[in-house]
């Protein structure tokens, strides 16, 4: 039996969610295109240091996933491509599928990075794969272990592409060995036929000046979590050296529910991964920086995962200290930040001078969560994220028959629920993917 | 005396407490005094409140409400304080500074112990117009503004003004009355209601579009506690800096100045005002504008509303007035730039214990507009 004769699945968002489910389809058997719309799979996850609570190195457990929907020929990989209209009905969806020009050909490519190298750009351009802790070149690899391994040309900061002009010859054209620049590239429109989908498309991180009373954006020393877990990788922009200001901080505080359970930043609910991220980091601060000072002000500690407990205890017993208060404002004495919050077992109000302080904000909705979600015409839960179809029987069910969702964007949620939710969607999935093919005969 | 814990409780919807500490933790006297709000809380929640006539503490908050803004659940700590206060005031055991204040404004309808014919006496020779014949925009003085020397300028200056600037303008002269902001803040529920009967269709009989208030503290409970129909309250920084932009008024001399400016907590982090007095100060030539580290939604109180210019609290040894005029120093700058009568008054006091008078020099916004006019 042909494979194109087979009814294809649509996985929307190649992380860690939208990786396993295809793996899982396609191991059984039915076609998948995976659409992704950064330049590489590997979502939220490839941007991990250390995954809590075995501290497993987040790249090691997923590259081969990655490396994996890669290479499986019943996989097609859009990546640098967006869904644009989703059409008919469970069983019978047609959509469009925008390809964006990465102005690189694809097929000539081999990922050397000389372009990279040549750019005028070249340590110019913020980072976004670091959370712009570190700088890139016009034309990039998020990160050299990307999937597919082929530059990108970002046409927000490329010269040639924002300002019609880059010298006298493209640096990078010159430098290419195999001739993949491509500047002539036009975004192209694919259109597939899919008997079901998946909608696996993450979330964001609250920006904490929605907190203006943290002095984030304010005090270069103020991070958010996903920015000290670029700063804690090997790949990241210090080589995993803990380094801020130029200087291996000596105090460094911590603080835990920054937006979430407040519904004045439109998070009411608990993000359920920084309690438990934040432990992470602070055994990582006491790991790479045995003389440091490491203080946690929280709340609530919820630690409720298989094994998070006892990662919990290990912490403390690593010499992190938890102090109960969330922490009210953070200014500047000297050279010193200073947290001020009250200890409310001591009942006293304190100052904790800290050469960093990471902040452990909410997880919240995609920020074009609104449109993706007309374009899908699914519903969203009052938190903003997609709606199930009952939340108690139906969890993987969308509101629309025929769309499941998997992963962050349902909610937020670790990566073992996320890997387990993203089996459960390929899973139905396969069902209304096997009712199809039966159908069809 | 006896509290219904419960009451307050319900009355207070104290039960969505987390007890996470933010409201103490941001609580500006909380380093210095024992008051301590998200525990007083909690003991109103387990129906165990001490007698609050023995909580002398309870006269340390200063209603910066930083407690109310921070609160992740809709708590309302400080009004705790002022219902515990309320409970005091019925009860008769209030501090005596603060029986004068509030006698003071049920005979003459100000706090300062100054006669109602007086109020109008800082406007002599300007000429402004009874708003009670009708005006565009009503011009609320305020006690402190009214009467106290030092504030006096301020109230003139902004009278000037508005004379330059060409609006309709008038006051309601020697019937207006104090606005009693602070009054239900210290727990005089009653005398607020009062002066919110009275006041309240005062205000409306003018037909003003606009009323514009010298205090954030007035403008505050006029637009949140009044309930005011057809008139839009807004504070003289919000007015001032829309006449600059719209070119309604312009400076014809240089005020060669280093300005820092100190965000007032009842026009900053209570009503979010924080662009419109930089603003202004950043349009007067010659102005070399410099932030403190603390500012904006990170301004640290003076200690002067909430009642505290009636009562000096616990411990007044560490005021945090002191605290703020040195970072203001520290800046390097030569004024200290406020938007607030009370401000004024606790910031020029410190300024003046502290020995930095010879450095820094604390004025309100509005004087220094009048240098440049």
């Amino acid at each position: 039996m042909a494979s194109s004769q087979k009814p294809a699945a649509l996985i929307i968002g190649a992380g860690i969610a939208g990786i396993q489910a295809a793996l899982d389809i396609a191991s059984a058997g039915f076609p998948v295109v995976l659409v992704e719309r950064e330049p590489s799979v590997g979502g939220r996850m490839s941007q991990l240091d250390k995954t809590f609570p075995t501290l497993d190195c987040s790249a090691c457990i997923l590259t081969p996933k990655m490396v994996d929907v890669g290479q499986h020929p019943l996989i097609n990989l859009m990546t640098y491509s967006e869904v644009t209209a989703v059409k008919g009905e469970a069983g019978a969806f047609h959509v469009t599928v925008k390809k964006k020009p990465r102005y690189v050909d694809e097929d000539k490519c081999r990922g050397c990075g000389e372009c990279a190298t040549a750019c005028r750009m070249t340590g110019r351009i913020s980072d976004t794969f670091n959370q712009g802790l570190g700088k890139r070149a016009a034309v990039y690899v998020s990160f050299p272990q990307a999937v597919p391994l082929i530059y990108t040309v970002d046409p927000t900061t490329c010269l040639y592409l924002t300002r019609g002009v880059c010298g006298k010859t493209f640096k990078c054209k010159d430098a290419c060995p195999s001739d993949a620049i491509n500047f002539q590239q036009k975004e192209q429109l694919v259109e597939l036929d899919v008997a079901t989908i998946i909608v696996a498309t993450g979330f964001d991180m609250m920006d904490p000046r929605q907190k203006p009373e943290f002095g984030y954006g304010m005090y270069p020393n103020v991070l958010t979590g996903l920015e000290f877990e670029r700063l804690c990788s090997a790949a990241g922009p210090t080589g995993g050296k803990i380094v801020v200001n130029g200087q291996e901080p000596k105090q460094v505080v911590f603080i835990h529910c920054v937006g979430s359970r407040d519904p004045h930043t439109g998070v009411p609910y608990c993000s359920r991964i920084c309690c438990m991220y934040t432990a992470k980091h602070a055994h990582l601060v006491r790991d790479k920086l045995p003389e440091s000072q490491v203080t946690a002000f929280y709340m609530d500690v919820r630690a409720f995962g298989k094994g998070y407990e006892e990662f919990y205890d290990r912490v403390k017993h690593e010499h992190v200290l938890y102090r109960r208060g969330e922490p009210s404002e953070v200014y500047k004495r000297g050279d010193k930040l200073i947290v001020r919050a009250e200890d409310t077992l001591l009942r006293k109000s304190i100052e904790v001078e800290a050469d960093l302080v990471v902040l452990a904000t909410a997880v919240v909705p995609r920020a074009d969560v609104a449109e993706v979600a007309a374009m899908l015409e699914l519903e969203r839960s009052p938190d903003g994220f997609f709606k199930e179809a009952h939340p108690k029987m139906r969890p993987i069910e969308s509101s629309r028959p025929g769309i499941f969702i998997a992963g962050c964007d349902q909610g937020p949620k670790d990566i073992p629920d996320t890997v387990a939710q993203a089996k459960a969607a390929a899973s139905s999935a396969m069902v209304a993917l096997t009712r199809a093919a039966s159908s069809a005969k | 005396m006896q509290v219904d814990t419960q009451e307050l409780a319900e009355r207070l919807s104290l039960f969505g407490c987390i007890q996470c500490g933010k409201c103490a933790g941001g609580c500006p006297v909380s380093m210095k005094t024992t008051l301590d709000v998200r525990f007083l809380i909690y003991e109103a929640l387990i129906g165990q409140l001490p007698d609050p006539t023995h909580m002398e503490e309870l006269w340390d908050c200063t209603c910066c409400f930083t407690c109310v803004e921070r609160c992740p659940k809709d708590v309302k700590p400080a009004e705790l304080i002022i219902g515990l206060r309320s409970l005091l005031v019925e009860n008769g055991t209030i501090p005596k500074t603060v029986t004068d204040a509030l006698q003071g404004i049920f005979r003459q309808g100000n706090p300062l112990g100054f006669a109602r014919e007086q109020r109008a006496d800082w406007a002599d020779g300007l000429n402004i117009k009874a708003a009670q014949e009708g005006c565009e925009l009503l011009y609320f003085v305020g006690c402190t503004p009214a009467y106290d020397l030092r504030v006096q300028p301020v109230s003139r200056a902004l009278a000037r003004t508005f004379q330059a600037a060409g609006l309709d303008y008038g006051t309601l002269g020697i019937e207006e009355s104090c606005c009693g902001n602070e009054v239900r803040r210290v727990g005089e529920q009653g005398l607020f209601e009062m002066l919110v009967e009275e006041g309240k269709p005062l205000i409306e009989s003018t037909h003003a579009k606009r009323m514009v208030t010298t205090s954030p503290h007035c403008m505050n409970t006029f637009k949140k506690e009044y309930g005011l129909s057809g008139v839009e309250v807004m504070h003289y920084t919000q007015l001032v800096a829309q006449l600059i932009a719209d070119k309604n008024l312009e400076f014809s001399k240089k005020v060669e100045k280093k300005v820092t400016y100190h965000d007032p907590c009842f026009l900053g982090k209570q009503n979010h005002i924080f662009d419109e007095p930089r603003a202004i100060l950043q349009s007067i030539p010659g102005v070399k504008f410099v932030e403190m580290d603390r500012s904006r939604e990170r301004s640290l109180c003076c200690e002067g509303g909430g009642g505290r210019m009636w009562v000096e609290g616990t411990n007044m040894e560490e005021r945090l007035a002191f605290q703020r005029v040195h970072q203001a120093a520290d800046t390097g700058a030569q004024v200290l730039a406020v938007a607030c009568p009370f401000c004024l008054l606790t910031l020029e006091d410190a300024v003046k214990v502290q020995k930095l008078d010879d450095r820094l020099q604390v004025m309100d916004i509005m004087e220094l507009v009048n240098l440049a006019l």
